[in-house]
């Protein structure tokens, strides 16, 4: 959280990352990168440019293309003493980690009797918005979230990726940190003193009392600016940046619910089986006398993400789909 | 040397098996193959009786791989083991008790009954666990390798692997990644001639001598049911590796049982499971050490002692506790908060 007074400076989210990475392998020499062009080429987004100059090649390695052996390496190495950050340079490519990351990480600590930890942090971007077609373009952060053992978190902005970045490094179970590729252009006026945020805490962008928008990730911004759409016409939208969805923060969530009593939850991820329909679940169940109205979620449909822009352009959650959804719950 | 198999090396020929444990030395590995022997055929027949729950893999015929291998290694080496891995953990010296309490999923087990025969693990001396996923290991001792390079140790890991393992891809990726990285690694494959219930040749189209040449990895074959033969090259290995960089040790072995405990063995010709008792690796050391003069009354001494260990091992496991449901839960994280799951 920035300390009052704190000075404020341009912060852009690519750079926050960056900025998360460098300090955390400045105080700790445990921590280490490795990935797919994470080393000589600075990322394929680079995210990671300058680390390899400044902490050798050694302690940010460039990876073959080979996906299965960098997660189960971070496992190994993790069991091993050392606090490994992988990227995966596309969230599509997390179908090849899985077994390292469901068998072997998510289970290690449990399995093992509470012997060691698996402290890793895998990095990929998902979304779309770039043209990037059926294989480039997903956001399975859904799959993560469903298993026992792994964190999961999503940064909406150059704070939180700063914050929880510093979080899951620091943590001692694997933590998944999806970024939005759409967002590492993201510029905003920042404290200076950038700091950790806790993991498993969501934070109120924008205080309303008649509904609550519930979103992560990109959509954040789209939720907001459909608050701001609905304000000119007098709907007040409270939204809620979850920042983390595994574990997620139930009592934020429903302690809105309680002050407003209609809930539409946004995500850029396939709508059915998301993140959005456990919310949903869940606040049909421990919120149900708060409810006035539907849940209503908003997100992409049922379909593999489109290449063309005409198409991908209708798939992504809108701002008006979000407007007709909250219209749909004041009914 | 009796018993020294085929040993193979890249052209350049760097490495050799030399220097076979003294008679003393091989008698503590006939022991730790014996107590290895003995902890599985009890654990058989616990499990025909339905004291242990779940699927067990047994290593009988194998255990001078798990031994011969671990005599090369210290505590501080660490390994990734595999779903027929009893034999590589208690030869990497998890507590006897533990191990079977364990394995009776019992609260006081190493795994606090969570993990059982497929996760058995013992982070205090470098076991990094049995695994369930074939394969999954090796990606698990290459960080571990890592983790050692990267902080300065000069400990080695080493990844334990069936033939059966060759089929998967990570295999190509590890081998691959740990010539680039020059990983102190040591692949050690368990060739017994089985992928699950089809022999390997109608599985695996290549040899693993060819594929670690393609690598760049030395490849040294040993007999795996030979403890002092796979000692010795497992010494030489080591050492190489600890100084120098990634190896390969192809350890040729045998199956005495099915993939699992209750396998039929069907698909398994009668006069091919007849004729392993010549190749029992109990049996061969048994012979080596009556010629070193060693007499009958010491082999059925350490038998004896092994006895007492495995059946006050047991009783301490049948004495366990069931573990808590709440506990376990729990212990799913280890550090837990924020929200439901």
């Amino acid at each position: 959280m920035p300390a009052r007074g704190a000075v404020m400076a341009e912060l852009r989210y690519l750079r926050a990352v960056n900025q998360a990475l460098d300090d955390a392998m400045a105080a700790d020499p445990s921590v280490v990168l490795f990935g797919e062009d994470v080393g000589e080429a600075g990322g394929s987004f680079g995210v990671t440019r300058g680390l390899r100059d400044r902490y050798g090649p050694g302690r940010v390695r460039d990876t073959p293309i080979s996906e299965a052996t960098i997660a189960g390496a971070a496992v190994g190495a993790a069991l091993s003493g050392l606090k490994p950050v992988i990227e995966i340079m596309f969230m599509d490519f997390t179908t090849l980690v899985m077994d390292a990351m469901v068998n072997q990480a998510a289970k290690a600590h449990f399995m093992f009797g509470g012997q060691g930890s698996v402290p890793m942090v895998l990095r990929t971007p998902h979304g779309g918005g770039l043209g990037a077609g059926p294989q480039h373009s997903q956001c399975l952060e859904a799959w993560f979230a469903h298993v026992p053992g792994l964190k999961v978190v999503c940064p909406a902005d150059p704070v939180s990726a700063y914050g929880l970045l510093r979080a899951a490094i620091d943590d001692p179970d694997p933590v998944i940190v999806v970024e939005n590729k759409a967002l590492y252009a993201m510029k905003v006026e920042a404290p200076e003193r950038l700091e950790a945020i806790p993991i498993g805490k969501a934070s109120i962008v924008r205080p309303g009392r008649d509904v609550s928008i519930v979103a992560y990730g990109a959509a954040v911004k789209t939720a907001r600016d459909a608050a701001e759409r609905l304000a000119s016409d007098g709907v007040e939208a409270e939204v809620i940046d979850l920042r983390s969805l595994q574990p997620w923060d139930e009592a934020a969530v429903l302690a809105s619910l309680s002050g407003t009593h209609r809930l539409v939850i946004v995500h850029e991820a396939v709508e059915a089986f998301g993140v959005g329909g456990e919310i949903a679940a869940r606040m049909a169940d421990i919120g149900f006398d708060e409810l006035d109205g539907p849940i209503v979620r908003v997100g992409a449909p049922f379909m593999p993400v489109p290449f063309s822009r005409a198409l991908e352009s209708a798939y992504q959650p809108s701002v008006e789909r979000v407007v007709a959804a909250v219209r749909r719950t004041l009914e | 040397m009796e018993g020294v198999a085929t040993v193979t090396t890249r052209p350049s020929g760097e490495l050799n098996v030399s220097g076979a444990p003294d008679a003393a030395g091989l008698l503590d590995l006939y022991g730790q193959m014996v107590l290895i022997r003995r902890c599985e055929e009890r654990l058989g027949a616990l499990f025909a009786d339905g004291e242990v729950p779940g699927f067990i893999h047994l290593s009988i015929g194998q255990e001078a791989v798990s031994v011969g291998v671990m005599s090369a290694l210290r505590r501080d080496d660490t390994i990734a083991s595999t779903h027929r891995g009893h034999g590589h953990a208690i030869a990497k010296g998890l507590p006897l008790e533990g191990f079977f309490l364990e394995l009776l999923a019992r609260d006081e087990g190493l795994c606090r009954g969570r993990g059982g025969s497929m996760h058995v693990a013992d982070t205090s001396v470098g076991m990094l666990g049995a695994n369930g996923i074939v394969g999954a290991g090796l990606p698990i001792a290459l960080g571990s390798a890592l983790a050692h390079q990267q902080l300065g140790r000069d400990a080695v890991a080493v990844a334990f692997f069936g033939d059966g393992a060759l089929a998967e891809g990570v295999v190509h990726e590890c081998f691959n990644l740990a010539r680039l990285w020059n990983l102190p690694l040591l692949f050690v494959c368990e060739n017994n001639g089985w992928s699950e219930f089809l022999p390997s040749s109608k599985q695996i189209a290549f040899k693993l001598g060819e594929l670690s040449a393609a690598f760049g990895l030395p490849h040294v074959a040993v007999d795996g049911n030979d403890v002092a033969a796979v000692a010795a090259a497992a010494a030489d290995v080591v050492g190489k590796v600890r100084a120098g960089g990634p190896a390969v040790l192809e350890c040729v072995t045998a199956r005495m049982r099915g993939h699992f405990e209750g396998d039929a063995q069907k698909y398994r010709n009668p006069d091919e499971i007849a004729r392993l008792a010549e190749r029992d690796p109990v049996g061969i050391a048994a012979r080596q050490l009556l010629k070193t003069g060693i007499d009958e009354a010491e082999l059925t001494e350490v038998a004896e002692t092994v006895e007492r260990r495995v059946e006050a091992a047991v009783a301490a496991a049948r004495g366990g506790r069931d573990p808590d449901f709440e506990a376990a839960k729990a212990g799913v994280y280890a550090r837990a908060g924020g929200g439901h799951g």
